[in-house]
């Protein structure tokens, strides 16, 4: 075990120069797909109940597809498929672009879950108090809507982290491509891949303790919503 | 005339060999499924164990398989197992790597799926004379499957898309077929997109048929 | 507006696609007085209810409450309905009691009844709570307070669903059948309630299938079905020495309460 911990102590400054961008790009990865997958969410959330069949049937279709294709393929399809069309997206963006396409369907259905949730009663009793739609909307469905979303929203984003490995097929220097180009480097396979692992973990333990927290605090004074 | 004709013998040429690909993905998911399913009913079982320390052990194991993507759990049983002179094929590397991670989400799926077994089942159960290896046999896990069968599909669809990385250990799947098409003809967007296609018609009916049985179990409850 | 009855409506008519529920009512109601609206379901009873405050919007006919219209301006030429957002501080002044009881469940109770001050009539927050407080105490409810509506039984959810509507010092309160969610043995606490504010002197339109009830805290009762009003006058007459058949009839088919 000490002889495993002390091949660290020995590389610990040729590696790090190396891995600590590589955590910023798979940050950097997380942080841009999961912005635009929430809008791409909210987007697909508000068509998919939307009066215009046209508008809920694209909607329902994207989000079919979306889940029946592997994120590494859209990932293929964005940086490589695009090529042809004329549209040449670096690693990074279409990284992005990838990983938002398809995580965009699941936070869509996310989305549809608290917007659907809401008994229309709850938005008529607080017409009949003689709220405006836009106050019944801050007061009432907002807050209920967000306590809905909010858990497996945050649910999402340690989902999204982990799947920002994916980028590696696609060459974009995050930490699996990062840990990959060092072992060639030192022949040290087992203790690089156990350190982005590490490094992954790190990231995602606390994560995952306040998403708990949060889902834990939301779901007080949700389970009767008649 | 030709051109068509030429380019429609290229893409069944290339489905062929997406094909056998997608063979192997299919393996590799009912190979990992059954680990996954073995050591998720271990989970839930050490998870509902009296000692805290099991307890602890299984949140360390979820925690772990799901704090790390896949794909770097698959490197280090692949190329970080070597390190120590353990050396898999890439197969079975696949199917044990995506089969622990899957023991991590079906263990709490099992977990939840008994707990929302109303304590009360078991008692009347027994209270009608069924021991309770006959209770848990006709009472409890029939209705424990029946609630776990959705989020299971689920999982196993979820599987399937999972195989796609194993195309970096080099196990023969659709991505690594499609990967080395594109290297001998370079025409990345038919194949790319071919792949896509492929996936999504063995995923799409698996999805809808998962969304029947939710529908199912609902009208059932 | 002293003479002018509190509520009056004339030829309300409202249909829902093929399907005509209000084909012409009309009644007023004065200061003061409460009125019991019994029939079967699909009379329209419900829909009557709730084009008072439009939450459905009549398709003819016109509602005026304390001598104003409610939901539409008069203009050359004719009406004109107005928009939700005007239509707000209308419904202000009408308080509605649910079937569903409808409480906003990620609000303690003294939250639910506060908040409507607090917002729609710009009350300050301390305030809002202490007539929350208030308003609790008159349904009995004070004692739960700080509670989430999930922990409370349905019959205590619908007393906060009271007291919400009364936080808004509403000059017509509407009950849309309040106790048939109800189990039989919760229904007497919310009773006794609408019976405290009958007393009170409170002006109420009641819809409910508790005739002994109605014919209790009414001092008048329609009695309702397919669309128009069959019969109506003093709880006597009309529960006690109904002239119509179709009265009879319903009457008869209700398990006496």
């Amino acid at each position: 075990m000490i002889e495993f911990l002390s091949v660290y102590a020995e590389h610990w400054s040729a590696w790090w120069p190396q891995i600590l961008p590589a955590v910023g790009v798979t940050l950097g990865l997380t942080a841009g797909a999961y912005a635009l997958s929430v809008l791409l969410g909210l987007g697909l959330a508000v068509g998919r109940l939307s009066r215009v069949r046209p508008v809920r049937w694209f909607a329902s279709a994207y989000v079919e597809v979306a889940r029946s294709v592997p994120a590494l393929a859209i990932l293929f399809l964005v940086y490589f498929g695009l090529v042809p069309l004329g549209l040449t997206l670096d690693a990074f963006t279409a990284g992005v672009v990838g990983l938002a396409l398809c995580h965009g369907a699941y936070m869509g259905e996310v989305f549809r879950g608290g917007l659907e949730a809401l008994h229309k009663g709850q938005r008529e009793a607080a017409l009949a108090v003689g709220m405006t739609p836009r106050d019944a909307f801050r007061f009432i469905l907002l807050p209920q809507a967000t306590r809905i979303v909010l858990p497996p929203a945050l649910n999402m984003l340690i989902v999204l982290l982990r799947d920002t490995s994916l980028c590696y097929f696609i060459t974009t220097p995050e930490l699996m491509l990062t840990a990959r180009d060092l072992t060639s480097t030192y022949f040290l396979p087992l203790h690089l891949y156990v350190l982005a692992g590490a490094i992954y973990f790190a990231i995602a333990f606390p994560l995952s303790l306040a998403t708990r927290r949060i889902s834990r605090r939301m779901s007080r004074g949700l389970r009767q919503s008649v | 005339m030709t051109d068509l004709t030429a380019q429609a013998e290229q893409i069944a040429h290339f489905s062929a060999v997406l094909l056998r690909g997608a063979v192997t993905a299919v393996e590799i998911t009912l190979g990992a499924l059954l680990v996954a399913i073995l050591s998720g009913l271990l989970v839930a079982l050490v998870k509902s164990s009296r000692s805290r320390l099991a307890r602890a052990v299984a949140d360390v194991y979820i925690e772990v398989f799901r704090g790390i993507p896949p794909l770097a759990q698959l490197f280090i049983i692949y190329f970080g197992l070597t390190y120590v002179g353990v050396e898999l094929s890439s197969i079975t590397a696949a199917i044990v790597g995506l089969g622990l991670n899957g023991g991590a989400v079906l263990g709490e799926v099992f977990l939840s799926g008994v707990a929302a077994l109303h304590y009360g089942q078991r008692e009347a159960a027994l209270a009608v004379g069924l021991t309770p290896l006959k209770s848990m046999r006709f009472i409890i896990l029939p209705q424990a499957l029946r609630i776990t069968l959705p989020p299971l599909t689920n999982y196993a669809i979820n599987l399937l898309k999972e195989t796609s990385i194993v195309a970096a250990i080099a196990a023969p799947e659709i991505m690594f077929y499609a990967r080395n098409l594109t290297t001998e003809t370079f025409q990345t967007a038919t194949i790319y997109l071919l792949a896509a296609i492929l996936y999504f018609m063995l995923c799409f009916p698996l999805n809808r048929l998962a969304s029947r049985l939710e529908r199912a179990r609902a009208a059932w409850r | 507006m002293a003479g002018t009855p509190l509520l009056v409506i004339e030829e309300l008519r409202k249909r829902f696609g093929a399907l005509e529920v209000l084909r012409g009512v009309s009644l007023a109601l004065e200061q003061g007085r409460k009125l019991a609206v019994l029939g079967p379901s699909g009379s329209g009873k419900s829909t009557l209810l709730r084009c008072i405050n439009h939450l459905e919007v009549p398709d003819a006919g016109h509602v005026y409450l304390d001598g104003e219209l409610i939901g539409e301006r008069c203009v050359t030429g004719g009406f004109r309905k107005v928009s939700e957002r005007e239509l707000a501080p209308q419904r202000a002044e009408i308080g509605m009691v649910f079937q569903g009881f409808y409480l906003w469940p990620h609000l303690t109770a003294r939250e639910n009844v506060a908040v409507a001050p607090q917002r729609v009539r710009g009350m300050s927050k301390p305030a809002a709570l202490e007539l929350a407080g208030r308003m609790l105490e008159k349904v009995h409810m004070a004692h739960k307070a700080g509670e989430f509506p999930e922990r409370l039984s349905g019959g205590q959810q619908q007393r906060v669903a009271i007291a919400r509507a009364l936080a808004q010092e509403p000059k017509l309160l509407l009950f849309d059948e309040p106790t048939s969610a109800l189990d039989p043995e919760l229904i007497g606490e919310v009773l006794r309630v609408i019976q405290e504010l009958a007393d009170e002197g409170r002006s109420m339109v009641l819809v409910t299938h508790e005739v002994r009830f109605a014919r209790g805290v009414a001092d008048e009762v329609i009695f309702m079905d397919e669309g128009v009003i069959v019969e109506q006058g003093a709880p006597a007459d009309v529960l006690e020495r109904p002239q119509r058949e179709r009265t009879r009839a319903f009457l008869g088919q209700l398990v006496s309460h």
